[in-house]
């Protein structure tokens, strides 16, 4: 039942296991094969170096020298610091003292922010608060007719001003209807940017500035490689974002992303996205994470009984 | 010190400083060629150090830069479009997983062929994203070319069927088909996009006379299992990586050309219209191994 990588493992270990005495260089060896497989689920290269060199000085120690079965017990070991590093726990939707809780979706282009507002608004919907979501993004053609499909499907009012470019004084009017109308919370649909743009950019910061917002969630592609760490970055430099989601996850891609957005901000995944459709939202579970990026099952179980 | 943390580099060469060839890991990966590309490579410059024809980390980087440029130019890598030379119109079909740009590719190649001088026809094969067969007129209306519509949740075969029906009345060059995006993982959506392929056949032979799969290069290993994927369901012709005005590398094309010999056609650099130039090999080659 175990999967690719404590096999893997096991085969690294085997040799050193006929002569009876687990060495370091063969540790060295099977935590190369780790460091490799983290890389292939595209965790930053920087941040796999500094996760590596806590992980070594675990593996180093007692356990897994004298494990019987010591590539299982490297995985254990792996498998748990991923998952401390993932965030520790599950990370709900900040709600404001005073409503309305204002919500605002920034990424970079095709991200899934669009998605992912209709599927908060349907979630917040159901849990019966009162939701509004707001077109921000004047840029991309049919981004305001997209969330106006979005928010019927879900039931949802939308505030749009098509042909309207001033997007701060869009944010500014919708908030104020928001308030009138005793809105529990907003969520406001940005366009896509880049983190280099200067100019789109500030056009955030100085939405942020009007909507004083209780999330700033940043939506990252779950297939994104290596420039996660830049990406992420960027937009928590220059806006404190609040929290992570992770979309289309609903594929294969291992998600190392994960693993390096938090690693360089330090905010939480709040939610995956796990789907096209408006139901398509998951919470985050670390463990979860942790074992879809090592491609293990339930290692920790498994090592328990073993 | 072996270093497992930093590298997979185990000959150090002589009269070397360490560092280099695991810089120029850390470039390769950062730059998201994966593992095995990377180790390749890195490879090849070893090899030129061990027989003391690379010795600084000009020469390191120069050596990867032609390797890359052989991987690039070996097999397919012409970049021109294939036209239908045989009567009836051209016909292009761009797919892709969610949100990587193929869409604003479309407009971007009508308008591309249009100020060619081609007259070309854009359809919305995308009837399942919200929005989506509105975003596609819009961009129709910015090039000025014609626009095969849809209602949400139609058939997108039917609407290539349609597509090409009307692109014969209306004598139309170049037919550009767009498509919903879908994980490669989704085995119906994925046999939708084979039927689409499958009606554009038999209503015209040798159409589409591109299957166009579209990459973001943002994208890191995952992009290997996309166009796997993709390619098993409908004949691939060539590759278009977008988003490469941002600081994503796109090293990933490198390990695609080995394994699958996709050309890359185009790169999106923006997303205006005009913001779609021809792959340079040697200019990618450059601007991926660039800190
Ligand atoms: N499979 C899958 N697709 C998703 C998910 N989230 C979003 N998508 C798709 O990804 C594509 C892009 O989503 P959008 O919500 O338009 O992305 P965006 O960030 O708003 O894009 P821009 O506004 O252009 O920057 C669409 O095809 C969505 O249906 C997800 O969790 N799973
Ligand atoms: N910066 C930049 N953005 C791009 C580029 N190409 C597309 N985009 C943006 O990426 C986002 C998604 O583009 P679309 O053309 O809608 O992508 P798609 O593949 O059709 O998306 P779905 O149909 O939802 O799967 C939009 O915000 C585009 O403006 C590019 O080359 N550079
Ligand atoms: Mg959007
Ligand atoms: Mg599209």
């Amino acid at each position: 039942m175990f999967d690719q990588l404590s096999d893997k493992l096991e085969g690294v270990f085997s040799g050193l296991r006929q002569r009876g005495v687990l060495t370091e260089p063969m540790i060295r060896e099977g935590l190369r094969e780790i460091r490799r497989v983290l890389l292939e689920a595209d965790v930053n290269f920087q941040v796999t170096r500094d996760f590596m060199k806590r992980v070594e000085e675990k593996a180093l120690g007692e356990r897994v020298l004298k494990a019987v079965s010591p590539g299982q017990q490297l995985v254990k070991i792996v498998h748990e610091e991923l998952t401390s590093m993932l965030g520790e726990r599950r990370s709900p939707l900040a709600l404001a003292p005073i409503p309305p809780t204002v919500i605002m979706m920034v990424g970079l282009q095709g991200s899934g922010k669009t998605t992912t507002a209709g599927k908060i608004a349907r979630k917040m919907k159901r849990e019966m608060r009162q939701t509004r979501m707001v077109a921000c993004d004047v840029y991309r053609p049919a981004a305001v007719e997209q969330l106006q499909t979005l928010g019927e499907q879900v039931g949802v009012p939308v505030y749009a001003e098509p042909g309207s470019q001033d997007v701060v004084g869009i944010a500014r009017r919708a908030l104020e209807l928001a308030q009138s109308e005793r809105d529990r919370v907003v969520i406001f649909d940005t366009a896509g940017r880049l983190q280099i743009d200067e100019q789109l950019m500030d056009e955030l910061k100085r939405l942020k500035e009007v909507l004083k917002p209780a999330e700033i969630l940043f939506v990252a592609d779950g297939m994104i490689g290596q420039e996660s760490v830049n990406v992420a970055k960027g937009f928590d430099d220059a806006l404190d974002i609040t929290g992570v989601v992770l979309t289309k996850m609903d594929g294969d891609a291992r998600g190392g992303a994960a693993l390096s957005i938090y690693g360089v901000t330090g905010k939480p995944i709040k939610f995956l996205g796990v789907g096209e459709k408006l139901d398509g939202l998951e919470e985050f579970h670390p463990e979860r994470m942790a074992g879809r990026i090592l491609q293990q099952g339930d290692v920790l179980s498994l090592v328990e009984k073993a | 010190i072996v270093d497992v943390a930093l590298t997979d580099v185990s000959v150090l060469v002589k009269g070397l400083d360490e560092g280099s060839l695991e810089g120029l890991e850390e470039q390769l990966i950062g730059a998201d060629f994966g593992v095995p590309a990377t180790l390749r490579l890195t490879g090849v410059v070893e090899t030129l150090a061990e027989r003391g024809v690379a010795r600084s980390q000009r020469d390191f980087l120069r050596a990867v830069r032609e390797e890359i440029v052989a991987i690039l130019s070996a097999g397919r890598s012409d970049t021109a479009l294939r036209f239908n030379y045989e009567g009836g119109p051209t016909v292009f079909l761009i797919v892709g997983v969610n949100g990587v740009g193929k869409t604003t590719t479309i407009a971007k190649l009508a308008h591309r062929l249009t100020r060619q001088g081609r007259r070309v026809m854009i359809a919305a094969g995308d009837t399942f994203r919200a929005g989506a067969i509105e975003q596609l007129r819009r961009w129709a209306e910015r090039v000025g070319c014609e626009f095969v519509g849809s209602e949400p949740g139609r058939d997108p075969a039917a609407v290539a069927f349609d597509a090409l029906e009307q692109a014969r009345e209306k004598n139309v060059d170049v037919v550009i088909v767009d498509t919903a995006g879908r994980l490669h993982t989704q085995g119906d959506l994925m046999k939708e996009l084979e039927k689409v392929h499958r009606v554009l056949g038999k209503k015209l032979d040798g159409a589409p006379h591109e299957t166009l799969a579209v990459l973001d290069s943002t994208t890191g290993q995952n992009a290997m299992a996309q166009i796997r994927s993709f390619g098993q369901l409908v004949p691939l012709t060539g590759i278009v990586l977008t988003k490469m005005d941002g600081t994503a590398k796109g090293g990933i094309v490198v390990a695609l050309k080995e394994e699958f010999d996709l050309p890359v056609k185009f790169i999106g650099v923006g997303e205006k219209m005009t913001d779609l130039v021809p792959f340079e090999i040697e200019q990618f080659a450059e601007e991926v191994m660039e800190a």
